[in-house]
């Protein structure tokens, strides 16, 4: 009857999860920067150690969480570890994890009243600082900055438009790869380039 | 440190092993389990609040009584048994070993023996105090014999 859970959560969960929580507070004040979460965390099949990482600092049973098809197998240890409530419908969720970008329009943008309550997509991608270059611009950068991410489809581009036009609702992403994080804020714009 | 509450009142085997588990002494229960195979702790031990709920006179609606201190562990066996303990206080050794004990407790080939070197001489120990405590409280006992009379 046990649920399959084989891997323990931070070691040290109070200094872990501070640090994690900081590198997504930077991520997000500086989008396109890339900050280092989970190096010590033995993450579960198929999470990366980031992806788990800001999963445990940010996700517990207020918060609603949505997994993919392919973020499936880690629903026992997320269960446990975060004490995360799993929702089968996106537009429910507060957080969802996904491996490979779902359609972002399906997720809760928030209200006028209460736009921060719209839902924060932490995406799993193959790498960050390679692959397609992408322009960042808006507030947190004086200067546009670059982020290269591997494994976004071309159609990211026009979903990430959609979201823009929603503000002040909207999504917040952030992308994680192996032990690496960038933020993308609902506020940024995005450019193929 | 042993405590007397209330009788046993658990429903299934595991139910009942886990309450004796925690109301038990951390040396009692290491002296018991003797050499233990090798494990990893998933998660604790950590001591924290939970809330304790009542309900007037036990059928009303519930409350809020206030909150205990609480200390949690969850162990992996190297064989995959996973075990779990939630214990009063902060005694985060005794949540360990309970939490590991669980955890031999659901082999069914080391069950019969653990129950038998374990649980039973703990449970009986426990029962001991808790008459030992009920007696001590009977002799007490005042009884109302006027007020009884008067309501007939």
């Amino acid at each position: 009857m046990s649920a399959s859970i084989d891997l323990p959560g931070f070691a040290d969960p109070v200094t872990e999860a501070q640090a994690t929580f900081r590198a997504v507070l930077d991520a997000m004040a500086r989008p396109g920067t890339i900050h280092r979460a989970g190096q010590h965390l033995a993450a579960p099949a198929p999470l990366d150690g980031a992806t788990a990482a800001v999963l445990l600092t940010l996700v517990d049973h207020e918060t609603p969480l949505w997994l993919d098809a392919e973020a499936a197998p880690a629903r026992d240890w997320l269960a446990f570890h975060c004490g995360a409530v799993l929702v089968p419908e996106p537009d429910t969720a507060c957080f969802a994890v996904a491996l490979s970008l779902p359609d972002l329009a399906r997720f809760s943008a928030g209200s006028h009243e209460a736009p921060e309550v719209s839902a924060t997509v932490v995406l799993q991608v193959p790498a960050l600082a390679s692959g397609t270059r992408y322009r960042l611009s808006g507030p947190g950068l004086r200067e546009p900055e670059e982020l290269s991410v591997t494994g976004l489809p071309p159609w990211f581009i026009t979903q990430w438009q959609q979201n823009r036009t929603l503000f002040p609702r909207g999504l917040d992403v952030i992308l994680c790869a192996g032990t690496m994080l960038a933020a993308l804020p609902r506020s940024v714009s995005i450019e193929e380039g | 440190m042993p405590d007397a509450l209330p009788p046993d009142r658990s429903k299934t085997p595991r139910q009942r092993w886990m309450a004796v588990l925690a109301r038990a002494d951390a040396d009692a229960v290491q002296a018991r389990l003797g050499d233990v195979p090798r494990y990893t702790v998933l998660r604790g031990p950590e001591p924290g609040l939970v809330m304790v709920r009542g309900r007037t006179g036990g059928g009303g609606a519930p409350f809020n009584l206030g909150e205990m201190t609480a200390t949690r562990c969850t162990v992996r066996t190297d064989t995959g048994l996973v075990g779990h303990a939630y214990v009063a206080g902060r005694n985060e050794r005794l949540a360990e070993l309970a939490a590991l004990a669980d955890a031999l407790l659901q082999d069914p080939v080391q069950q019969p023996a653990l129950l038998r070197q374990v649980i039973e001489p703990l449970a009986e120990l426990q029962e001991a105090r808790r008459a030992e405590i009920a007696a001590k409280a009977a002799a007490t006992r005042v009884q109302f014999f006027a007020m009884r009379n008067m309501r007939a």
